[in-house]
């Protein structure tokens, strides 16, 4: 792959994506509310709902928050790594989180393939969805097995990677020696991250953590003049 | 002591017949668009009988409601702890399933179908998927069907029934039912609101409807269990919960809900009262015993001088404390404790009272002769058809005491007003029963009154909303000049 296309995937991609995603998010938020939500099909189908639902999402969190950690605190995980020991046992984990992903995506493709009820609540970005996700997370599970020991090379060269573009001085020679199957894999992160505000996905925007610490009765008064206590 | 108005409603199940007009009145005005289709906010039940959705009385099933643990109440499906495992999938949510797949038919194959030997017929259709669909049940497929072993032997109530009582009910001289129109029940402390985890349904404070705002609803499921009475519906199109607004834009301007307004049985009724919100959390968590009486302490008098001095305080218009001392409710629930809420051991604290049913046969039969008395004057309601037992659990929290009051108060008024009108009944029995039933003359003749010659502005007591002048009052009048009444700008769209 030549270098000016190395420039365009890896330096002008991701921050389009970004863009893209904060601005049509901001936009749809503001003027198609009612179309927040996780559209949850379970009362459609109750079963395979919970095979399909229940390791994706799961394994999937588990895979982001592995990436997002080892953004974060490169040097605790290469240090971490240096036993062999806890090597093989954080490798594991994430390949098992991966494989989960991959068993609950299986699963929620049989499911909106097969049972027509689901079908009719299927739309076609649903269907561009679902390829890009098997994308992303067979290269995922193949750059694991194939190029070990991802957590430690994640730190050294995605790291600093992720780090060059938020501080908007993208540096592409962490990246472009890279295996195709772990460009790919980066590639397509940042198509999900543009189409993100397109799709279903937009509910992760709005999970409700304020849950937590609200009341646990909700009164609305019309108009704060007129409350009462 | 924190005065707060409720509009509420009593139904009296002795003069329903059945009918499910306020059924359909409630589905063309509310739920006759795409993905609400199988909902019914109104429902009419056969009792004994499974109900809509079928046994959402058994909450081993659905989890709905509040239990008691460790002295403080809690939802029994979900809670802020419960809510992380749960939202990927609801394990107590009900499924199409539980209702009915909704179908329309096929009525161009009574014109297309090729020549053939037999006449076309209308092929049922699904409204959900298109297809051609073998339809296996309904929203009321258990209508009028006691002692059916499909629907009525698996009712939920018949919990605590001797084997000889179950065989009383079911014995085909004996077969007995009674219909149960439902509604959401507006709850004073209702468990789909506490379960929300986006915060989207609320209780209004000036009336205490219970609202749904779609734009914050994100399909987390939540509410459909947690509501024991099954009355929060998923729209599986739009991906929105729904349920009963109480015709708010009807109340609103003064003009009774649609099932309200329909009831050709006129046994709805609609007025408010005045309730303590500051002891709502001290009576839910009471012992089960003493709920029916906890619920009936919380709704204040509304000529109480004292009661009327808070309510002014905070913010009640006298209009409003006017209309809570005309309303029918506060007489049927408090005044003559004729009225009770469903399943009060759900803890929800409904806010929707039901007059228990009499027993349809008031007389026995000795040597061939009709005998409608005897020593024990309330001796047919002991041994009623329909067991107090399975009564109390409906409508007693397991209690019979607060049902047999009801039901003995209704009797002596029948036939103290028998003993005036018809004259079979001498006055000196007819009073004795009344005094037995803790019932006056004049009592009498006002739940007569009430019940049997109500007039619509008595049955209905709506009291004056001041919204209107709300609006004008904080805002610029011109501001919404162009706007296009209440709702959406646009239409709610599915997102993608």
């Amino acid at each position: 792959m030549s270098n000016y296309h190395d420039l365009l995937l890896f330096a002008v991609l991701p921050y389009l994506s970004v863009f893209v995603l904060l601005i049509v998010s901001i936009q749809r938020y503001r003027a198609q509310t009612f179309s927040f939500s996780s559209l949850s099909s379970q009362f459609l189908e109750n079963k395979m709902h919970f095979w399909a639902l229940v390791p994706f999402h799961y394994g999937i969190l588990t895979v982001i928050a592995g990436h997002f950690v080892a953004f974060c605190v490169p040097r605790s995980i290469l240090a971490w790594n240096s036993v062999p020991v806890r090597l093989y046992i954080l490798e594991v984990s994430a390949l098992i989180a991966g494989l989960l992903t991959l068993l609950g995506l299986i699963h929620m493709i049989a499911r909106r393939a097969t049972v027509s009820k689901i079908r009719t609540v299927t739309s076609k970005v649903d269907w561009v969805l679902f390829a890009l996700l098997v994308v992303q997370i067979v290269t995922g599970i193949l750059v694991a097995v194939l190029y070990p020991w991802g957590s430690s090379w994640y730190a050294a060269t995605m790291t600093p990677y992720l780090w060059s573009l938020l501080q908007f001085n993208p540096d592409i020679t962490y990246v472009s020696a890279l295996p195709l199957m772990v460009k790919l894999h980066i590639v397509n992160a940042f198509i999900v991250v543009g189409l993100f505000p397109f799709t279903r996905l937009v509910h992760i925007l709005v999970v409700p953590n304020p849950y937590l610490w609200r009341r646990t009765q909700v009164v609305r008064w019309y108009g704060e003049a007129r409350r009462a206590g | 002591m924190n005065v707060r108005s409720q509009v509420s409603m009593v139904f009296h199940l002795d003069k329903c017949i059945g009918c499910h007009t306020c059924s359909l009145a409630c589905k063309n005005i509310w739920t006759d668009r795409k993905g609400t289709e199988y909902m019914w906010w109104n429902n009419v039940e056969t009792k004994p009988g499974t109900g809509y959705p079928a046994l959402w009385e058994d909450q081993e099933k659905f989890r709905g409601g509040w239990e008691k643990k460790n002295g403080h109440i809690r939802l029994r499906s979900t809670g802020k702890a419960r809510i992380v495992t749960n939202i990927f999938h609801n394990p107590h949510m009900p499924s199409m399933d539980d209702y009915y797949e909704p179908w329309t038919y096929d009525y161009q194959h009574l014109f297309n179908a090729p020549e053939g030997p037999d006449q076309p017929t209308a092929i049922p259709v699904s409204m959900v998927t298109g297809e051609y669909l073998n339809i296996e049940s309904g929203p009321n497929w258990d209508d009028d069907l006691s002692g059916s072993p499909v629907y009525a032997e698996n009712d939920p109530n018949l919990e605590g029934l001797s084997e000889e009582q179950r065989q009383q009910l079911f014995a085909i001289e004996q077969l007995v039912f009674f219909y149960f129109p439902r509604i959401c029940n507006h709850c004073l402390n209702p468990a789909c609101v506490a379960s929300c985890p986006s915060g989207a349904l609320y209780k209004r404070g000036e009336d205490g409807i219970v609202l749904l705002d779609q734009k914050r609803c994100r399909a987390w499921r939540s509410c459909v269990s947690a509501c024991p009475y099954k009355k929060v519906f998923y729209n599986w199109f739009t991906g929105k919960s729904e349920k009963c607004i109480l015709c708010y834009p009807r109340v609103e301007t003064g003009q009774a809900p649609a099932c309200f307004h329909s009831c050709v049985g006129r046994i709805r009724y609609l007025g408010v009262l005045l309730y303590d919100a500051d002891r709502i959390e001290e009576v839910s968590n009471l012992p089960m015993e003493e709920m029916i009486e906890g619920q009936r302490s919380l709704i204040l008098d509304p000529f109480d001088p004292h009661v009327i001095e808070e309510a002014r305080k905070n913010g009640i218009h006298d209009s409003v404390i006017q209309s809570a001392q005309n309303s029918p409710v506060y007489k049927f629930v408090k005044v003559w404790r004729l009225a009770l809420p469903p399943h009060i051991e759900y803890r929800t604290m409904p806010m929707l009272f039901y007059v228990p049913p009499l027993a349809p046969v008031m007389s026995t039969r000795q040597n061939e002769v009709l005998n409608s008395v005897s020593k024990d004057l309330f001796h047919d309601i002991d041994d009623a058809r329909v067991p107090l037992k399975f009564l109390a659990n409906l409508f007693g929290g397991g209690q019979e005491g607060k049902v047999v009051y009801a039901l003995r108060k209704q009797k002596a008024v029948r036939w103290y007003r028998r003993a005036l009108t018809v004259g079979d009944v001498d006055r000196e029995t007819a009073e004795r029963m009344l005094r037995e039933a803790d019932c006056t003359a004049e009592e009498a003749e006002m739940i007569y009154q009430l019940t049997s010659l109500c007039t619509f502005e008595q049955r209905f007591v709506i009291p004056p909303m001041y919204r209107e002048e709300a609006i004008e009052a904080m805002r610029d009048p011109l501001e919404a000049k162009q706007g296009a009444g209440f709702g959406f700008l646009s239409g709610p769209r599915r997102g993608l």
